[in-house]
């Protein structure tokens, strides 16, 4: 039993980790910008297929390929922001949000149309036989999804409360005006914030890709469930966004494990639904901390 | 509502009318059939949007029960197709103040999601429990009153363009009336609604309704023209389409949402000789467009003349 | 000078007009017809080499001639794997382009939705998907035939197969599409017929990352044998999950595993996976005899040769689709009509890359459960078993 038990826990932890991930993606836009960004699924796509291309098909040496990654995915983040945020002053959230959507779209015909519609794969980063503990197994892998994870999480954590520019960026969403009169250069840091979320959301699909795959129209469905993760923490909270995405991801697969696996994805919403009647600020957030921002 | 309102009606649909004669093509007009089914879904959330100020990412859940509700009745239960397209809207009216009297509570991103997660949900009980689950049921019978049924793509596009004028007609007046107004002010500030001695949630919550009863008809008769549904056609990619339809026609006006369905509907069709690469062409116009007409097509279209029509009277 | 420009003018103008002469000499009015292919969305697996078999096919057949001199012109359209766009693309391809025949669509569900319109239109459709609703009834289904074999056939060859190993208790795992849900399907009804019984039955969505959970589940039920339905990634992730469990029960795949690709995504992990495969994926270890043989080897070498990859068992689906419409349209021409009786009454003992055909006014697919053979993956490789 409590083997069967672990092992649902670990394939709930490995989804979790992803939806977290993705999650914090969010986070990073919406704090300096209030916008949501709904392409956020499509850099993890590009993390795992650019990341393939850099390892499998140049043949470039683990680190180079890695940093390869994440200088191009940043570099993708940065072309979204300057040729359709930027442009617009003063844009209305809804519209940004649905520009978001359409720069998806983009972003998915460009993939198809460079890697084809197959999926790719890598060997893990670690060769070996998967762990086990009391007979419940997990794969090498997934403990260096959880750990890079978490990784990002304190690098963010210190970016965002002991360094001024990281400040600066928390400043830009909460009150754009006050934080340009207080010296802030706004438009930067909404730059910033666009590069280090692609960033992010490459990290998760390079560490993802060699457990789950990666092929160029997976990136809705990881949206559509970080963007969950990241309202059931709260949407700004990080540490929120990590629990969301773990619970949603646990839900999931106890649901799967004890329930039915057919309507899995139903009843992690069902969840989601009822934490936020309750709690309509998601679980991390309070009330007086929402009424702060406009959207 | 006001001449100018009635004039754009009847020349619009009088045009929509004539467009039969002059299209001989079935191709043409079936484009038409589902721009007008998207029409209805669209309409409603621009009412739900643009004038009580709610965003709703879970239109596809209302549309599906639409379809589902009165499929099932007219197939399994041999109800006539319009008894089930009304038993289908009342269940959906249902389903919609379950869902909003807890979520209507929630702001901005929350609701969004909220809603999101209703329509996921009901993808999935489709998905599971629906006839025929993942592959669909077919064999569904088309829309047919008194014993005649209506087949001919020609008839259908009438039948259903003739909804969309009816409906169309109820909208116009409703926005133009004073609870047209009163949603206009809530749209802008709830506080100084609640204050005159409005009851908001309970117009929220109406207004959620309507927007379901739309979508709801409008899955119905989708079904009961294709005779055939999977619940594919009703996942989280519809609402975002119609969501994309408002936004693109323009959010604040009634027209937008009816020029952003058929904008929205026919731009693929037009797109079909780029083959595989239409998905990128699509999203780059999309971009554009959302870039570019800020406001939507309606209103900066509707602008462009006003500013002409000035003109020559400045000039006189 | 000037003579000279005159000359060469006039050699021009003359070969153009021998060329011209010659090109309508030649061009008889082509005969269309009509594709319809999820070549993107979820089912572009289906609809990606099925559009490029039609590409290829056109181009050999009008490089050898056409069709009794007339050009062959297949119109794909995109369905982008959803009914509307289904619906939309044959209305185009029969009103705007007067095809005499439409091929595909790649999935049941749109296959579904234009039944009513091919019988409305009086045209045939040639589906390149394995539903039975498809063709049966066969009343209701006058103009509709399909090329795949019943899902059910390839959930026999199964069951026969385990029966012969002695295997009685499966667990099985389907993806929650069309196709897992088809499979899902025949795989309960045949399961009595087989002494079968199925302990566990999990399901999967099409974009899930890991399947452990759904796996431990069915080990814990006391199943002997794990049967996966899926295409696309799915499978490659439960084989790899299957195979990091160490579940000690074989893993059985359905007919979409017929993919060298497949093996290396899944690598080590596919060594001993087992599933029923239709002969175009094993061409190359059949007796020469075999009367499907030579027609495999060449369609799978020209497809690889131009396009870098396997054709797989759904390339081969528009290959025999294209085929029997070439062939009726060279037999009797460009009557709708009759080319649906020709496909109807001639289409016997007609090899083609899913098996040997027998259609018949009572069954307008034409293929049973010999048309696969059971195939397990041994050192990166298929091979047959006995």
């Amino acid at each position: 039993m409590l083997t069967v038990f672990l092992q649902f826990l670990f394939s709930g932890l490995t989804i979790g980790a992803v939806y977290a991930l993705v999650g914090i993606g969010f986070n990073i836009i919406y704090n300096s910008t209030s916008i949501i960004n709904l392409a956020q699924g499509e850099f993890v796509v590009i993390g795992g297929l650019l990341m393939w291309f850099f390892s499998e098909s140049l043949k470039l040496p683990f680190f180079a390929a890695v940093l390869c990654t994440l200088i191009s995915s940043g570099l993708v983040g940065l072309l979204i922001e300057r040729l359709t945020i930027k442009p617009l002053k003063n844009p209305d959230l809804l519209l940004m949000i649905m520009i978001t959507i359409s720069v998806s779209i983009v972003l998915r015909g460009v993939l198809m149309f460079l890697f084809g519609k197959e999926p790719y794969v890598y060997p893990p980063f670690t060769e070996g036989e998967p762990i086990n503990i009391y007979g419940a197994i997990i794969q090498q892998q997934t403990l260096w999804v959880i750990s890079i994870t978490l990784f990002c999480i304190i690098l963010l954590f210190l970016f965002f409360k002991r360094t001024i520019t990281g400040k600066a960026m928390l400043a830009c969403a909460v009150n754009p005006t006050a934080a340009k009169l207080a010296g802030v250069n706004v438009s930067k840091m909404v730059m910033l914030s666009f590069i280090l979320s692609a960033i992010v959301g490459a990290i998760g699909g390079m560490t993802i890709t060699p457990i789950s795959l990666m092929e160029y129209d997976k990136g809705p469905m990881l949206s559509v469930k970080g963007f969950c993760a990241a309202i059931m923490g709260g949407l700004g909270s990080n540490r929120g966004a990590v629990i969301g995405g773990f619970i949603i991801g646990i839900l999931e697969s106890m649901t799967a494990g004890y329930v039915h696996s057919g309507l899995k994805d139903a009843v992690a919403l069902v969840i989601l639904l009822l934490i936020l009647f309750f709690k309509p600020s998601g679980i991390f957030i309070t009330k007086s901390m929402s009424q702060l921002r406009k959207f | 509502m006001k001449k100018e309102d009635f004039m754009v009606f009847i020349v619009f649909f009088i045009f929509v009318g004539l467009l039969p004669l002059f299209i001989e093509s079935n191709y043409a007009l079936t484009i038409g059939i589902f721009s007008g089914i998207n029409a209805l879904v669209a309409i409603g959330l621009c009412i739900l949007m643009g004038y009580a100020g709610q965003v709703s990412l879970g239109q596809a859940g209302f549309y599906g029960i639409g379809a589902y509700v009165s499929s099932i009745l007219s197939v399994y239960y041999g109800f006539p197709v319009i008894l089930g397209i009304l038993s289908a809207m009342i269940v959906s009216a249902i389903a919609a103040v379950v869902l909003a009297v807890p979520a209507l509570r929630l702001k901005g991103h929350y609701l969004a999601v909220a809603t999101l997660g209703f329509g996921e949900i009901i993808y999935v009980i489709l998905n599971e429990w629906g006839p025929g689950g993942p592959s669909g049921f077919g064999d569904i019978p088309h829309f047919n009153i008194a014993g005649y049924s209506i087949q001919t793509t020609k008839e259908s596009f009438y039948f259903i363009w003739i909804i969309v004028a009816i409906v169309m007609l109820y909208s116009i007046n409703l926005t133009k009336s004073n609870t047209g107004r009163i949603l206009r002010a809530m749209h802008d500030s709830d506080t100084a609604c609640e204050a005159i001695g409005i009851n908001v949630p309970l117009l929220k919550i109406k207004v959620f309704i309507l927007s379901a009863l739309y979508a709801s008809l409008a899955g119905s008769l989708y079904s009961h023209y294709v005779t055939f549904i999977s619940p594919s056609s009703f996942s989280l990619f519809y609402s975002i389409l119609i969501l994309m339809m408002v936004i693109v026609g323009g959010s604040k006006n009634l027209w937008g949402a009816v020029a952003g369905a058929i904008v929205i509907t026919v731009l693929p069709e037009l797109l079909r000789k780029f083959q595989e690469l239409d998905i990128l062409v699509y999203g780059f116009i999309l971009t554009l467009t959302l870039m570019f007409f800020r406001k939507g097509l309606v209103p900066i279209i509707s602008e462009k003349i006003k500013n002409v029509r000035g003109y020559k009277f400045a000039k006189h | 000078m000037k003579k000279a420009g005159a000359v060469f003018v006039l050699i021009v103008l003359g070969l153009a007009s021998v060329f011209l002469f010659l090109q309508n000499a030649e061009a008889k009015e082509p005969y269309k017809i009509g594709a319809v292919f999820a070549v993107t969305g979820p089912a572009s697996f289906l609809g990606e080499p099925e559009k490029n078999t039609a590409l290829m096919l056109q181009e050999q057949i009008n490089k050898a001639g056409g069709i009794n001199g007339h050009p062959l012109e297949i119109i794909i359209e995109d369905t982008k794997s959803d009914e509307t766009q289904a619906v939309l693309s044959a209305k185009k391809l029969l009103e705007n382009d007067k095809v005499l025949a439409i091929i595909g669509p790649s999935t049941t569900g749109e296959s579904m939705a234009l039944v009513p319109i091919m019988n409305n239109a009086k045209t045939p459709l040639i589906s390149c998907a394995a539903g039975a609703p498809i063709t049966m009834p066969v009343k209701e289904r006058y103009w509709i035939f399909k090329t795949p074999q019943y899902d059910t056939s390839a959930v026999e060859a199964i069951y026969g197969y385990m029966k012969k190993q002695g295997i009685s208790k499966v667990g099985i795992i389907t993806i929650s599409t069309g196709f897992g849900d088809a499979g899902r399907k025949a795989l309960h009804d045949m399961a009595p017929k087989y002494g079968i019984t199925i302990t566990a039955d999990e399901k999967y969505g099409p974009k899930d990352s890991d399947m452990t959970t759904q796996l431990t589940k069915i080990k814990a039920s006391g199943a002997r044998a794990v049967i996966n339905w899926s295409v696309g990634p799915g499978q490659v992730i439960v084989t790899k999950n299957w195979s990091a469990l160490k579940m000690g029960i074989p893993l059985y795949q359905s007919h979409g595993w017929g993919s060298k690709k497949n093996i290396e995504l899944a690598g080590k992990a596919a060594e001993g996976v087992i599933a029923p495969l239709g002969r175009l994926v094993v061409w190359d270890k059949l007796p020469d005899k075999h009367p499907q043989k030579a027609l495999l080897k060449k369609y799978t070498q020209d497809y690889e040769a131009k396009y870098k990859g396997e054709p797989g068992t759904f390339g081969g689906h528009a290959y025999d689709s294209i085929m029997m419409i070439v062939e009726a349209l060279k037999k009797v021409g460009p009557d709708k009509k009759k080319i649906r009786d020709y496909i109807e009454t001639k289409i016997k003992k007609w090899p083609g890359t899913g098996g040997i055909f027998n259609m018949s006014p009572e069954d307008h697919c034409g293929l049973d459960k010999t048309a696969f053979e059971m195939v397990v993956v041994k050192n990166g490789d298929w091979e047959i078993l006995k």
